[in-house]
């Protein structure tokens, strides 16, 4: 678990620390999800529990960039808890994909940035909303990346309370079922779901022996340390070929992440009352601070009901 | 009864499941899906190897595979019982389909009498309405295999989401033309008693306009395969020039031919002069073999033209 400030480096040796890079990356991918969170707000808890899961794919495992978005060969990112949008915005917007200043236009009529992602925004793959979508439109993509012998590899993105949706479960059976060992799913294991946490509510441990007896290769990780990403997405299966039919051996692989909702900012951190906040902008600014390491922010701003 | 003795096709065109091979043989993009529903397509696994997947009786699944393999270029083809693809899974239709617009053709197996003694739960009779209201969703109703057939080819083309109608029917009657969206076929051309169908019963609706036109009615029957894009022309002509029109429609009142026949003369300001629905009205159908169920729910030939015949009297 890195209990590190994300701001600080390693001086000791003159070189930067590992994973130093990144750090700094999901630091400013938060900085945006923060100054997201006003002027209607955003679903800020779940964006900052998967950002270092976001930053940490595209800029160590995808085989993707900002040029490759029609590649067929580029691998696939698919957010199927499409309410953390504002951390693959800032993700995006961060690594190229389109203008920073693009950012801005969060909820405005004039961009199509709203709470869910969609494709008019370079490098959303498909639109989600509604749980439970993805991983089903993820194995058709990997069927035709299997289908045509492709070297890419489809990733997605579960909430952990998303998997109380039966076509989660439907799509394990069936991923497994088709041999899909180019599909890898990761679940932000934040532990609450919208309102509540999720073993208060509908339990879900022992959550990897559940997708184990699915016949997923199953993998589990520190969802914010990197050190524990790297470990977890590296020996990723390579594809096996198809010869004439359908090879119903392989595994696809799933990557429990464990991470906590509202990372970065203890005023927010496990705390169910702020899933979804439109601050003020003086909290914004505190919020900052707060995520450089200074004093916790005062915070007034109820919760929306957008849940 | 002209359900139990259909005519027999002079054409030696291929039906659904031949056409579909056919189709998936020349064009490597075609992906043949089921819900475990494979018994009207059972010659295809075989014949298409990978590309037929079974996803096992997990609907909601099939169609958001169906929406990844289109968004990687694939024309898939997904087959399932008419009430479980349209119902279990219409939210990812709604949403994985419908919103990006992707081209899959959804062939709903025994839709509405069709579904003969299964029970309620098996009686796809709102499949009509739940499909058009989704934007960008097509919706036919061949009346029979040829038909059918003849509307996949097209639908793949259009590359669009289309929901349609299965039925395994030889042919029902002798077309002039070839089906086509917005396409309405004219089978009989008259003015004094109108009659719309789609589907299965056109054919119970020809063999009813022949009897009433043997007992001197003036009838214009008028198939309509398409019904989302319809042909507001046919449908506009025959309501403003026949002194009755019938809806015929093995389907709930609500949404189905007829609410679509009132919605387009009330958009185009038309006054209706006398429009009269043939629908199951706040029920379901009773559950028997398909002859028992069009005689006793009044959809057979003979008890079309009784109906008919009681309502131009009245």
């Amino acid at each position: 678990m890195n209990t590190q400030p994300q701001t600080a480096p390693n001086h000791t040796s003159g070189t930067p620390a590992p994973y130093e890079d990144l750090r700094q990356l999901s630091l400013r991918v938060r900085e945006h999800i923060i100054r997201m969170a006003t002027d209607g707000g955003c679903f800020i808890g779940a964006s900052l529990s998967c950002t270092d899961i976001v930053t940490f794919l595209y800029s160590r495992v995808l085989r993707i960039t900002p040029e490759r978005l029609s590649d067929p060969d580029r691998d696939i990112f698919l957010l199927s808890k499409g309410h953390d949008v504002p951390a693959v915005y800032g993700t995006l917007a961060e690594l190229g994909y389109f203008p920073r200043e693009r950012l801005k236009n969060h909820l405005s009529p004039d961009d199509s940035m709203y709470w869910h992602p969609n494709r008019k925004i370079p490098g959303v793959e498909f639109h989600s909303g509604s749980l439970g979508h993805l991983l089903s439109v993820a194995i058709g993509i990997a069927m035709d990346i299997k289908m045509r012998g492709g070297p890419n590899r489809v990733f997605v993105v579960l909430g952990d309370g998303e998997c109380n949706e039966g076509s989660i479960w439907e799509g394990l059976l069936v991923a497994k079922a088709y041999g899909l060992d180019n599909l890898v799913a990761i679940v932000d294991r934040n532990e609450f779901q919208a309102n509540i946490r999720t073993e208060e509510l509908i339990p879900l441990e022992p959550f990897h022996s559940k997708f184990m007896a699915f016949g997923w290769d199953v993998k589990e990780c520190d969802g914010h340390d990197f050190s524990s990403l790297e470990q977890a997405f590296s020996n990723l299966p390579a594809a096996s070929p198809l010869s004439d039919g359908w090879d119903k051996a392989p595994r696809p692989t799933m990557v429990i992440a464990k991470t906590v909702r509202g990372k970065g900012l203890p005023s927010i951190e496990k705390r169910a009352d702020r899933w979804f906040v439109n601050f003020k902008p003086e909290e914004i600014a505190a919020l900052l601070q707060e995520l450089h390491g200074h004093a916790k922010a005062e915070l007034t701003s109820e919760t929306l009901m957008v849940r | 009864m002209t359900t139990a003795t259909p005519q027999a096709s002079a054409t030696p065109a291929l039906g659904y499941p031949d056409t579909l091979r056919e189709l998936a043989e020349d064009d490597e993009r075609i992906v043949v899906l089921t819900a475990e529903n494979r018994a009207a397509i059972r010659s295809l696994p075989p014949l298409l190897g990978k590309r037929f997947i079974d996803v096992g009786i997990c609907e909601q699944t099939m169609i958001g595979v169906a929406a990844g393999l289109a968004l990687r270029g694939r024309r898939p083809v997904c087959h399932a019982l008419a009430t479980f693809l349209t119902l279990r899974a219409y939210e990812f239709i709604r949403d994985d389909l419908g919103i990006p617009n992707l081209p899959a053709v959804l062939v709903g197996g025994v839709p509405g009498f069709l579904s003969d003694a299964n029970g309620p739960t098996h009686q796809a009779i709102d499949d009509v309405s739940l499909m058009r209201t989704i934007p960008n969703v097509r919706v036919v109703c061949p009346a029979d295999d040829l038909e059918l057939a003849e509307a996949l080819g097209v639908a793949i083309t259009a590359g669009a989401p289309c929901y349609m109608r299965h039925i395994a029917f030889p042919p029902a009657f002798p077309r002039k033309k070839s089906f086509d969206f917005g396409q309405a076929e004219v089978l009989t051309d008259g003015d004094g008693i109108g009659i719309l169908s789609y589907g299965l019963l056109s054919r119970e609706c020809f063999a009813a306009a022949k009897t009433l036109s043997e007992r001197g009615h003036s009838v214009r029957l008028v198939h309509l395969a398409s019904l989302k894009p319809i042909d507001e022309a046919a449908v506009l002509d025959t309501i403003g020039q026949c002194k009755v029109t019938f809806t015929v429609e093995d389907h709930l009142l609500t949404g189905g031919l007829f609410s679509i026949v009132a919605e387009l003369c009330a958009r185009r300001g038309r006054a209706i002069p006398r429009l009269v629905p043939f629908a199951l009205e706040e029920r379901w159908f009773l559950p028997t073999l398909l002859k028992h169920v069009l005689d006793r729910e009044g959809f057979s030939a003979e008890k079309l033209v009784e109906r008919i015949e009681r309502t131009v009297v009245a």
